[in-house]
């Protein structure tokens, strides 16, 4: 059975956290066991990837249970896509966590809940069932709200409370959308509920649905009006965390909007769709202005994720075939570029002792190779070509004028100016400036080999995408076409089920 | 705040609930109970020992520590789903061993469902006295 | 008795809301702990409101939802305590330790991470 290929994204990680739990005290061994694992991951990513342009759409019924009873795990060209970004991510982030995260909060279980993170993460773009989808989003949270609070620190406390407290409402949100679709339609598997909503006779019914799931992913990943807990928290992380937070979180809240929004509601909502193109609008421009008011390279790479979710909210609003390619494009440029600005950013953090641009200056002279890893990533978030930035900018724009949304596409351009403003402010502050004399009392910490390995990681797969992008946006399009017709993808979960009765139990 | 009614009656009481909790687990599968409802039970039984004896006396009486019930629930969760992949099958399909008879307990059922049944009592047993240890140590500080 | 229950889950709700709105941490979990109820009665009443009609058959008998319930939300509504259970056990581990960190319980003085 090859379709049990999709339960590996879930176990390896779930492996790897239960060893690093019984190995509580050796952080070498769990640095050893962190890095197994992410190359597993990445491994079994590969193969999915593999599996999946053979077969289009794979689908595992867990436990053997047919599809509309039991959980399903689903990997179709978007599962996949993601799956395989993520993958490298969590490898980058433990490689950079290998000296960057002390004994103490290794022994604080950080490997482990590292693993327990990407477990949630992964099983939240397999599964194919709703209610599951929210038992990962939980597990998902459970870890991200402990790792925040790791370290003690005031500030990650402070942040944690705001975190914790929002993030759960949204999930209740979520859970009470679960449960009036669950009442009119009678299912829970995503394929099921897009079959009765197909053939229930009055489409409004779906109306308060969507308004809640609106609701909860909006805040899990973070548009326009819901999206104040992200600057508020993001900043008080330690570097890696910040990495992974930054790279995946908000989009599992992306990728929920896409796979449900395409999925059940298809083109029944017009006015959705209208009200999410303003919203996205309205993210995108909030936070790159957001971005150039601070003055602290963590703040401002917070803002910028908020910038950036817009561009791919208002991607998926076009809801074209070609703008859901532009969008799935855009999420794995972003996921890459975003997590490795945060991975640099925290290296000239760690050398000043500090955030604060303020404080910073003339890095250029003691570090030529470290301006060129941040320089990668900043360009291609600014859309300069021909780094993977440019292309995923030059899809959105496009596919904005093609869709004959001018107002989106020109805001879409200002604010890729303003991004790179952004990432000018930094790179001038940080390497460019004469550096003031403040002092010895900033504390500045060696900078190990590994956190470079990490950020090359990152920095290689942005260069892959900027100078080969075609593999790349062939591999979404192939997303976007199962999107965009997604009786494909309901034939082949629900067909799972029929083609034999595996149904039968021991007696 | 000791209270000799209190310590009297949990040296009775923690045996029993331990006892408990491994019969509402095992009886389970088909009966109301579970793994949850039993880890829930085992938690309330150190529970109790540690609002009458202290959470030293809690701690050493578990003699593993929560966390370490948590790792091994989950390990021993995860390993009941892979039997089925040696059969070729999907991911954690039920398989059962034929029934049999015990002299005391009567008929005996035995199949991976329990196994992972196992595995949710002591997670959710470690996860809960993980909490509530930690609620009870801050209290005491 | 749907009204009803429709009413109860309305009034739970936004005692939750306005839990969560107020200034004391402590009046913060008891309004997560009401949101957590009443999203747990709404996943339960998904089904329907059956009263004395339990969820299982008797084999014999075609399953109907005259003479059972809709197991699937009671399915449901468990794995919901149970998520409720450990995230409202994290977060007031969490608020104490806030609490005894900062050494306030006033939500308004937790503004210095915002700017």
């Amino acid at each position: 059975m090859t379709e049990n290929l999709l339960i590996l994204p879930i176990l390896i990680p779930l492996a790897c956290a239960v060893f690093c739990i019984f190995l509580r005290n050796q952080s070498r061994v769990q640095n050893g066991i962190a890095i197994l694992g992410g190359g597993g991951l990445c491994l079994a990513a590969a193969l999915i990837v593999k599996a999946v342009i053979d077969r289009q759409i794979l689908v595992l019924d867990v436990g053997a249970w047919g599809a509309p009873w039991g959980i399903v795990l689903v990997a179709d060209y978007l599962t996949a896509a993601m799956l395989a970004v993520s993958s490298v991510v969590a490898l980058a982030s433990v490689i950079y966590a290998i000296h960057t995260i002390s004994d103490t909060e290794k022994k604080l279980y950080y490997v482990p809940l590292i693993n327990f993170l990407m477990m949630g993460v992964n099983g939240a773009f397999l599964t194919g069932d709703l209610f599951n989808l929210y038992v990962w989003f939980e597990v998902m949270l459970i870890a991200s709200f402990v790792l925040m609070i790791l370290q003690g620190k005031r500030s990650q406390l402070e942040a944690g409370f705001k975190y914790v407290t929002i993030n759960i409402f949204s999930s209740f949100i979520f859970l009470a959308g679960i449960g009036i679709l669950y009442g009119k339609t009678g299912t829970l598997n995503m394929a099921h509920i897009a079959v009765a909503i197909e053939q229930s006779e009055n489409a409004e019914f779906i109306n308060s649905t969507i308004v809640l799931l609106l609701v909860a992913f909006g805040i899990k990943s973070a548009i326009f009006p819901l999206f104040f807990w992200l600057p508020a928290s993001y900043h008080t992380l330690p570097g890696p965390v910040a990495a992974l937070f930054a790279g995946l979180l908000t989009k599992v809240g992306v990728y929920s909007f896409m796979r449900t929004f395409t999925l059940f509601f298809g083109d029944k909502v017009e006015f959705f769709a209208s009200l999410l193109l303003i919203l996205g609008i309205l993210t995108m421009v909030t936070g790159v202005f957001g971005a150039a008011s601070k003055y602290d390279s963590n703040k401002i790479l917070s803002f910028h994720i908020i910038s950036q979710i817009g561009y791919i909210v208002v991607a998926m609003a076009l809801f074209t075939e070609f703008a859901l390619a532009a969008a799935l494009f855009y999420t794995v440029h972003h996921i890459l570029v975003k997590s490795n600005l945060f991975l640099v950013a925290d290296i000239f953090n760690r050398r000043f002792g500090t955030s604060d641009l303020k404080k910073m200056g003339s890095l250029y002279k003691t570090a030529p190779f470290l301006a060129l890893l941040f320089a990668i990533p900043a360009m291609s978030l600014g859309g300069i070509p021909p780094f993977s930035g440019f292309w995923a900018k030059l899809t959105v724009i496009w596919a904005a004028v093609e869709a004959e949304q001018l107002f989106a596409a020109v805001c879409a351009v200002l604010v890729g100016i303003l991004t790179l403003y952004s990432m000018v402010k930094i790179w001038a502050e940080v390497f460019w400036k004469a550096k003031e004399d403040s002092g010895p009392s900033i504390q500045s910490q060696k900078t190990h080999l590994t956190q470079y390995v990490a950020s090359i990681i990152l920095a290689l797969s942005t260069l892959w995408i900027s100078f080969h992008p075609q593999p790349l946006f062939d591999f979404s399009n192939q997303a976007a076409k199962q999107l965009s017709e997604p009786s494909k993808y309901i034939e082949t979960v629900l067909d799972q089920s029929t083609k034999e009765d595996r149904h039968e139990t021991h007696d | 705040m000791k209270s000799i009614i209190l310590t009297q009656t949990t040296k009775f009481l923690t045996p029993a609930f331990v006892i408990l909790s491994l019969f509402i687990t095992y009886r389970g599968h088909n009966l109301p109970g579970g793994g949850f409802i039993g880890g829930l039970m085992l938690s309330t039984a150190f529970a109790l020992l540690a609002v009458s004896d202290g959470v030293e006396k809690a701690r050493h009486a578990l003699r593993v520590s929560p966390e370490f019930l948590i790792a091994a629930g989950l390990c021993i969760a995860l390993i009941s789903g892979l039997p089925a992949l040696l059969g070729d099958d999907a991911f954690m399909k039920s398989l059962w061993l034929p029934e049999f008879s015990l002299p005391l307990l009567g008929k005996i059922h035995l199949g991976t469902p329990i196994v992972f049944d196992i595995g949710v009592f002591m997670t959710v047993a470690g996860f809960t006295l993980k909490v509530f240890f930690s609620l009870c140590r801050e209290e005491e500080n | 008795m749907e009204a009803f229950y429709a009413i109860l889950i309305g009034i739970l709700f936004a005692g939750g809301i306005y839990g969560i709105l107020r200034r004391s941490m402590v009046r913060v979990i008891v309004g997560i702990i009401l949101l957590s109820q009443s999203i747990n009665l709404l996943v339960f009443f998904s089904g329907g409101a059956n009263r004395g009609k339990p969820a299982i058959m008797d084999g014999e008998t075609a399953p109907s939802f005259s003479t059972m319930a809709d197991p699937l939300p009671q399915a449901l509504v468990l794995t919901a305590i149970v998520i409720g259970f450990g995230l409202i056990a994290f977060v007031i581990v969490l608020f104490q330790r806030v609490f005894s960190r900062l050494q306030t319980d006033d939500t308004q003085e937790l503004f210095k991470t915002d700017s």
